[in-house]
């Protein structure tokens, strides 16, 4: 039964929903790591954005005004964790520590606030970005059943790879972003000040993460529910690092992850202990990880003989 | 000429943590010359000239640039008036390719927001072809020998539009060759009307292409000569203040056990082509095996493989008769192995941990320093602090980062840790490379010293001079193999090695490079 659920097209389906908001987050983990950062921020991003998006689409009753909102936010905790680490020098694992934590005591304190209720957003009127079927490809068979019908924002997801790729391999400050990141000395000799691209790539960073975090209580779910983002974040940052930082290696590892996630949803319905399988994403990444170091270390031992 | 282009007025730099590195210099130049600056390590050569490209701000003085005064913000400042700087350190991004680092910050772009690539291997080329550089400007960075690399840091300038062109210590890495290809290129320059700040420790260098020279002590000036008017000895009693010994006294030659055996050696490097192929040498205790060459023909992988940095490697290798191979750093290092790297930056020492830290990674597990739990960390400061007075390096304390210190210091320190431990062994990768000459006297002298105790040593050098003094056998390394070797050093010519090293001659029969079958 189990078997049949993974090879139906609906799985797949699912498996693209999940990823969306993992991805966001992984492309997020990209761009700054690229600069030369850990932006371990991510998930308390996307917890404030994901309560944000809620607030702001019922504020305006508009998905779309909710969403450019809640971006505008996002960036802002971005440059809020740039001037930490670059001004203040602080350390930028500690800052993205202490955003975390706010996150989830903030969230909590502003939901109470705005709707009387300390657990769930259901006594707001959010609005959702909705669904569209693909003209065409609606029609293949199992294909369009996976693709078709999908969020707008997973859509945008899987073009924001590309675009983020774009902007990273093709672009003078992608260029700039890379050759900070891996010296910032040598960027610095030639009259970049790496500051101001470390600055632009964590708003950057912020902005996607907080996409992926709209997302989660503006189409994958319609309400919001403390601690929603469930270590998505952690998840996006194990899901970039394995794939190389590359935007096109973060996609991958992160539809695994997705898979994962789709997988939990569908054994919940089964006879398992929800607790085990709730697991599920969590240990993927941890396997994963694993995985990926045994594969660097071997490939190392091979490049150093032996 | 006399045409002022620069004037640097009681210039005064002191370091946040109090070293005044500059203290009231003036320093003058004019249109199309080349102008030497020369000093000891830590004499505030390159303090000078960051102050001049706008990394760091003077205390104290004024600038002139083309007769009206200027203050110099940044280096993006730097660049705009006309300034090029190729610094003592690569300051290249590895990863990427020859033209992206060329037009890194100033890209070109189509349609409006991404880079032309093609366009920016066209400039690149452009300006590689004007002057004559012979680089590919498609390869990757991190894939070019250290002497191409240098090409490209100029190259970088030039793209800039440099019109006073600050070379710190470009000739440091370079094989005489390069730098006879430098020298013809620095001189077309200076025709074109560029002017060159010109710094290098090799006084013959500066006799022969520099057109004055100013010389500096402590951060002092010392005052400015025409190079014509001065002699080598004149220059060296002026930044040192008393007169350098160049010559060594060597005692006889006295061979013990076999202690390195190497057979058949072949390397490969990234791109699968052999790097080093089908080497065979022996060393033995108590002898100094010279390896000369053109920098790029494998000395670097055979590095790599003696000193276990690497494993990849077919033959044999035999360190006090165990197979590198087997082995790692640490355990090869304790069978007595010391290693001077080529680049002090990366693989020499940890820039942002202090001295202490530096001269002791290669011990912390001694017991003598290290107890059941804890460093002994007064015996260890004991220690540092005499290595520091011993090898001169010049520093406030032991407390200093590395990467603080004056670039032939920094060597100084990763010299200091490699003898401290009394190696048995030394792979000596330009030992000197940087350092002044008063500190690569005494830094030949302890090499020397080793050699009279009974250790092994292998010196890989561009400096014909010092690899002709030194060594007892001396072999030329081209294209991966040995093209010839010599026994008889006190008889050979730079220029004889010069033909050896270019592949002009080769020597099939390589007498004496192994002792035994
Ligand atoms: N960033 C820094 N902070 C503190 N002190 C520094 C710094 N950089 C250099 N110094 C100190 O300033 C002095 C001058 O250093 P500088 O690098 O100008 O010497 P240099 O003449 O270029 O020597 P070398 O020939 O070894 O390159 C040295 O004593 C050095 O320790
Ligand atoms: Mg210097």
């Amino acid at each position: 039964m189990i078997f049949e659920a993974i090879i139906s097209p609906e799985f797949f389906n699912a498996t693209l929903r999940a990823t969306t908001p993992i991805l966001f987050a992984a492309l997020a983990s990209a761009v700054a790591s690229k600069s030369g950062i850990t932006n371990m921020a991510l998930e308390g991003i996307m917890l404030f954005s994901a309560l944000f998006g809620v607030i702001f689409s019922a504020a305006f009753q508009s998905a779309w005004m909710g969403l450019l909102v809640t971006m505008i936010i996002g960036g802002f905790i971005g440059f809020f964790l740039a001037f930490f680490v670059l001004r203040l020098k602080t350390d930028q694992i500690l800052a993205a520590i202490a955003i975390n934590l706010i996150a989830n005591g903030a969230t909590i304190l502003i939901l109470l606030a705005v709707s009387g209720d300390r657990g769930v957003s259901s006594s707001i009127q959010s609005l959702q970005i909705p669904r569209v079927a693909i003209p065409v490809i609606e029609n293949i068979p199992f294909l369009g059943r996976v693709i078709s019908n999908q969020n707008i924002l997973t859509y945008i997801s899987l073009i924001m790879v590309v675009v983020v790729h774009m902007f990273l391999y093709k672009t003078p400050l992608g260029l700039r972003i890379r050759a900070v990141g891996e010296n910032k000395d040598a960027a610095e000799s030639v009259g970049i000040s790496s500051k101001k691209v470390q600055y632009i790539s964590l708003i950057i960073s912020g902005v996607l993460a907080s996409i992926g975090g709209f997302f989660l209580s503006g189409g994958y779910l319609t309400y919001f529910t403390t601690g929603m983002s469930a270590g998505r974040g952690f998840i996006a940052l194990a899901a970039a690092s394995m794939g190389g930082n590359t935007p096109i290696g973060a996609f991958l590892v992160s539809i695994l992850f997705g898979a994962a996630q789709a997988l939990a949803n569908i054994l919940q319905l089964g006879s398992w202990p929800y607790e085990l399988i709730q697991m599920l994403p969590y240990f993927t990444t941890l396997l994963g990880l694993g995985i990926y170091s045994y594969i660097r270390m071997k490939k190392r031992q091979r490049l150093t003989g032996k | 000429m006399s045409e002022k282009v620069l004037q640097m007025n009681n210039i005064m730099k002191i370091y946040p943590n109090g070293v005044v590195a500059v203290e009231d210099v003036t320093f003058e130049l004019e249109k199309g010359e080349i102008h030497a600056l020369l000093g000891e390590n830590g004499a505030g050569k390159s303090t000078l000239m960051k102050v001049l490209f706008g990394i760091e701000s003077p205390e104290q003085g004024k600038i002139i640039l083309n007769g009206t005064e200027t203050t110099i913000k940044s280096p993006q400042d730097a660049i705009k008036k006309g300034i090029g700087m190729v610094h003592q350190h690569f300051m290249l991004v590895p990863s990427l390719t020859v033209a992206e680092n060329i037009v890194l910050g100033t890209e070109p772009k189509k349609s409006g927001m991404f880079i032309d690539m093609e366009k920016a291997v066209e400039l690149s080329q452009q300006i590689a072809e004007k002057y004559n550089f012979d680089v590919d400007v498609r390869e990757k960075v991190e894939e070019l020998p250290v002497g191409i690399k240098q090409k490209v840091e100029i190259l970088k300038a030039l793209y800039r539009g440099a019109d006073i062109l600050i070379l710190d210590e470009p000739t440091a890495v370079l094989t005489p060759q390069e730098t006879d290809e430098l020298f013809i290129q620095l001189k077309k320059l200076r025709e074109a009307g560029h002017t060159i700040i010109f710094i290098s420790h090799k006084l013959d260098e500066i006799k022969e292409i520099c057109d004055r020279a100013t010389i500096m002590r402590n951060g002092k000036s010392k005052g400015t000569h025409l190079v014509k008017d001065i002699s080598t000895t004149q220059m060296s009693r002026l930044m040192v203040g008393r007169d350098v010994v160049l010559t060594f006294d060597k005692k006889p030659l006295d061979l013990k056990e076999t202690v390195l055996k190497v057979r058949n050696l072949c390397v490969a490097g990234s791109t699968g082509v052999k790097r080093v192929n089908n080497l065979s040498f022996d060393l033995k205790a108590g002898e100094i095996f010279g390896i000369a060459g053109v920098e790029g023909n494998g000395q670097g992988h055979l590095v790599e493989v003696l000193t276990g940095l690497s494993k990849k490697y077919m033959g044999e290798i035999s360190v006090f008769g165990m197979e590198a191979k087997k082995h790692s750093i640490k355990e090869i290092r304790e069978l007595g192995m010391a290693h001077i790297p080529e680049d002090r930056m990366t693989l020499g020492c940890a820039k942002n941990m202090n001295i202490m830290d530096n001269m002791f990674s290669n011990q912390y597990d001694n017991p003598e320093y290290s107890g059941k739990v804890m460093l002994k960390s007064k015996k260890i400061e004991k220690r540092v602090n005499e290595l520091i007075k011993e090898y001169l390096v010049k520093c406030k304390s032991y407390k200093q980062n590395v990467g603080m210190l004056s670039g032939g210091n920094i060597q100084k320190v990763v010299v200091a840790r490699e003898f401290s431990t009394n190696p048995k062994i030394i792979i000596a990768n330009q030992p000197t490379r940087g350092i002044d000459v008063g500190a690569a006297a005494f830094i030949r002298q302890r090499i020397i010293e080793f050699r009279e105790a009974g250790s092994a040593i292998i010196l890989i050098s561009a400096d014909l001079n010092e690899i002709l003094e030194l060594s007892d056998r001396l072999a030329v390394i081209y294209k991966g193999q040995f093209a010839g070797v010599f026994n008889d050093v006190k008889n050979v010519t730079e220029g004889e090695l010069g033909e050896y090293m270019l592949g002009i001659k080769k020597d099939d029969k390589l007498e004496g490079i192994i002792y035994e079958q």
